[in-house]
């Protein structure tokens, strides 16, 4: 027993050291934040996320694609389809080959993915002064800190510290790697008007667009926590059922 | 009985029907029903049929979420995010795969670590150690082919450093690369080779499966006294009671897998690979899948290119020859005062290769990995060999049963441990 | 081993752990039922599929006479503008005589208009019809090909193996020139 145990120790001890690895090396703290689908049984606040639709579209979107989205998806973010109808009717997408061969704009529909706003990346870069605005669809699976760091850069915008050198056309950021990031600081208080009369302060933006970006990247996340906490009761009963019958099997043997 | 047909035992006029002629119904008798097996199994005896049931898992999540899968460098890394998004339950079927993955390797190192601590490879087993490797280096391949589907930042850079380890060869090693490229350098016709090869190579692993089971049908399992059965009292029939038993600890693996996919999916995975993958620019700190951070700190560990690789493939080449590197005639390290530390130092070894493989390659990670790599091939080359002959074990019991009884005989305090499964 | 296994003790009568072991059996058989669920469902078409339920047509270039296709969930879908002797030719038909009985009139929303699904209803082939230049039939509709399947202006079966008319999907006249379909 003794000795079984201490190998199951081991054996534990060298799976997790690769992993623990990892969470070592995130030197960096971000700003403390809360968010609604923190946590295991975490979901997602509809108003925040709306809202952070409503800043994404305002601002973020005039420099960054979400190309993984869809119009339609926005009636899981609480939209009726009508709203959703009317966010995408306001953009204006380009459709074709018509009967004549030629490219034409209509109006967006719900099948539509969100619109890009560059024809490509090279036309990206030459808008930013060479930077890409990289795609939000996943971005928060894509960052170390997820939507913790989303908000930690974009209310991180400083002047840099005295000595340190700046590229031109670059911002000095307190939680960007390296601390020289292409994208100005572009949210100042009350740059959107909310609906809500939820006051549009920088930090309030930033957890909205956040919450928005995470549910963006993780639309399934509900589904899969509930499904999650359902199945994994279902184990357990089973693991309890499954142990009974074992010991009354074994039984036999003593 | 008629000629030719199979004397079945089989009652059912159906089954009996087909077991006469194609005894399958024997043979699950035979090699799952009534098999003997020690009756002292402890729970790392699990690991097997887990590992059987997570290559089935992957299979089967594999071959449909193949059916939304488009193997274009244009619209790998789109079509899986349309399989999270869109296709229904297409996030779980991804989920599942992904970590599965993670899960296949979990539970073989713990077979692995099992078959080594219990000297499981050790005559008359040496064969179907082989096998074992064989489809742990098989394994690899597939997971890392697998890994590279999704086109990811990490996905192609992986690809590009694991494909320029064979350019390490002199003379033919440029044109190895470009062979297994297709081009000159990692792109459409490498994902498309890749997809093929990774939906080939599980099946390829069933059959050396087989193979595996065939062989340990033969020499029958080991245990963890190490000592072989004497006789009926020492065993037991495979079915009901290591069924059962498997089953309880399956559930409980898939508890653990369960917490994996429902709440931590992207845990053990790294942000970079939801970044599609880009030709042009290195993410600034790459690494493995932590499944195989020991073998890149070998090959980091070492400063020369080509004996970096060399030393990578050998650290797994080694575990082929293992059953004759250890000639001790003791299996059980229970029984072996001296291997025992010795082979638990190799596992803190491995653990810390682990561990600084996915560290960047500076001080102290770099000295660290050279010692640690350096005891690990002096474990296989020189401890075991020479404990062989230096070491002297404990005395052995005589039978399993007669430990396993209470009050057994006068052994030492580790030998005469109950195992697991009473406690 | 063949004796532990004969003789259980008498504290754990058989009855107790068969109950046990159907129990345990029939809960891992619901959860094998329940993952099996995901896997067919994934096969189903998805949401992005599902999203693309619907196409729209301009149809104010087509001068009676002529038709169009279309494609509407990668099917092809006939758009044709009857002319007068084309609708009289179907009203005119008697429903004895058909072998799918509808009237033309319950398969237009615009008598000008006829939209159907362009797919033979026997095996699936697209019936010809649509150009000029395409042999149409005895009944001046569609000519299926594959096997001598004749559909007539409205796009009833009149001749041939097929079983039942042209499939009328649903559609609305968003316009007098534009209509949507699905």
């Amino acid at each position: 027993m003794k000795l079984s145990i201490k190998a199951v120790a081991l054996g534990a001890a060298l799976l997790l050291a690769p992993l623990t690895a990892r969470a070592v090396g995130e030197a960096t703290t971000y700003p403390e934040v809360h968010f609604s689908f923190d946590g295991i049984f975490g979901s997602f606040d509809r108003a925040a996320a709306q809202r952070g639709l409503q800043v994404y579209k305002e601002v973020c979107s005039t420099c960054h694609s979400m190309h993984l989205l869809s119009y339609r998806n926005l009636v899981d973010l609480g939209l009726t389809p009508e709203q959703a109808g009317a966010v995408a009717a306001s953009f204006t997408v380009t459709d074709g080959p018509n009967d004549e061969g030629a490219m034409f704009e209509r109006p967006g529909r719900l099948a539509d993915r969100f619109r890009r706003p560059y024809p490509n990346d090279n036309a990206a870069r030459a808008s930013n002064n060479g930077a890409l605005p990289p795609d939000l669809s996943v971005i928060t699976k894509a960052r170390e800190g997820g939507a913790e760091y989303i908000h930690a850069l974009l209310t991180g915008f400083r002047d840099p510290p005295p000595g340190f050198v700046m590229g031109s056309g670059m911002n000095y950021n307190a939680y960007f790697p390296g601390h020289q990031i292409a994208m100005p600081n572009i949210l100042n208080p009350d740059q959107v008007a909310y609906g809500d009369q939820t006051p549009a302060t920088v930090d309030q933006m930033a957890r909205d667009v956040a919450t928005f970006l995470t549910w963006a990247a993780e639309p399934e996340l509900e589904q899969r926590r509930a499904m999650g906490v359902k199945i994994i009761l279902f184990l357990i009963v089973l693991a309890g059922l499954t142990y009974a019958l074992k010991r009354k099997i074994w039984a036999d043997l003593h | 009985m008629g000629i030719g047909l199979h004397n079945s035992e089989f009652k059912n006029p159906v089954i009996r029907w087909v077991d006469q002629r194609l005894p399958v119904f024997t043979m699950m008798q035979k090699e799952y029903g009534t098999f003997p097996t020690p009756k002292n199994f402890n729970y790392f005896w699990n690991f097997g049929a887990l590992a059987m049931v997570t290559l089935m898992v992957m299979i089967l999540t594999g071959v449909f979420l193949a059916m939304n899968y488009t193997a274009h460098t244009s619209m790998a890394f789109d079509s899986v995010e349309r399989i999270m998004r869109d296709v229904n339950y297409g996030w779980l079927l991804r989920y599942i795969h992904m970590n599965g993955a993670s899960m296949f390797f979990i539970v073989v190192y713990t077979h692995i670590f099992r078959g080594m601590y219990y000297g499981s490879y050790k005559a008359p087993r040496e064969l179907l150690w082989m096998t074992g490797v064989v489809i742990f280096l098989l394994m690899m391949a597939t997971a890392f082919m697998g890994y590279v589907l999704p086109w990811g930042q990490m996905s192609f850079w992986g690809a590009t450093v694991i494909t320029n380890l064979f350019s390490a060869f002199p003379i033919i090693g440029d044109s190895i690369v470009t062979w297994l490229w297709g081009g000159f350098s990692v792109d459409n016709p490498t994902l498309n080779r890749f997809f093929s090869l990774h939906y080939l190579l599980p099946f390829v692993i069933a059959g050396v499966v087989f193979l595996h089971i065939a062989a340990l049908h033969i020499t029958g399992s080991n245990n963890p006294l190490g000592v072989e059965p004497k006789g009926p009292q020492d065993t037991i029939p495979f079915h009901p009671y290591y069924t059962i038993k498997d089953s309880f600890g399956l559930v409980i693996y898939f508890v653990v897998f369960a917490v994996l996919v429902f709440f931590i999916p992207n845990y053990l995975g790294h942000p970079d690979n939801y970044i599609p993958a880009n030709p042009l620019v290195t993410p600034p700190h790459i690494v493995p899948e932590w499944y195989f951070l020991p073998f890149y700190a070998i090959l980091r560990a070492v400063p020369d290119k080509l004996g970096g690789v060399l030393m990578m493939f050998g650290s797994i080449a080694l575990l082929f020859v293992l059953p004759w590197l250890d000639g001790s005639p003791v299996r059980s390290m229970r029984f072996r005062p001296l291997a025992r530390p010795f082979f638990l130092l190799w596992v803190v070894a491995v653990v810390v290769l682990g561990y600084v493989g996915g560290k960047p390659a500076e001080e102290p990670f770099v000295t660290i990995s050279r010692f640690a790599a350096a005891y690990y091939f002096a474990y296989f080359l020189v401890i075991l060999p020479l404990l062989a002959r230096i070491e002297r074990p404990l005395p052995l019991p005589e039978s399993i049963s007669r430990p396993v009884l209470r009050g057994g005989g006068p052994l030492p305090a580790g030998a005469a441990a109950k195992p697991m499964e009473k406690a | 081993m063949a004796e532990t296994l004969a003789s259980p003790p008498p504290e754990q009568p058989e009855t107790r752990r068969d109950f046990l072991a159907l129990v345990t059996a029939s809960f891992a058989a619901i959860g094998v039922g329940a993952v099996v669920w995901p896997f067919i469902s994934s096969m189903n078409p998805s949401r992005d599929v599902l999203a693309l339920a619907s196409s729209e047509a301009e149809i104010g270039a087509i001068v009676e006479g002529q038709a169009v296709t279309i494609m509407w969930r990668g099917k092809p879908v006939f758009i044709r503008h009857r002319t007068a002797a084309e609708i009289q030719e179907a009203r005119a038909a008697l429903m004895s005589e058909l072998k799918d009985p509808a009237t033309d009139q319950s398969r237009v929303q615009r008598d000008a208009w006829l939209i159907v699904i362009g797919i033979c209803t026997h095996l699936g082939c697209v019936p010809l019809g649509q150009k000029p230049t395409d042999q149409r039939g005895d009944y001046g509709g569609w000519f299926c090909p594959c096997h001598g399947s004749q559909y007539d202006t409205s796009g009833r079966i009149r001749k041939g193996p097929a079983p039942t008319n042209l499939v009328v999907p649903t559609y609305t006249f968003l316009s007098d020139t534009k209509i949507r379909v699905g």
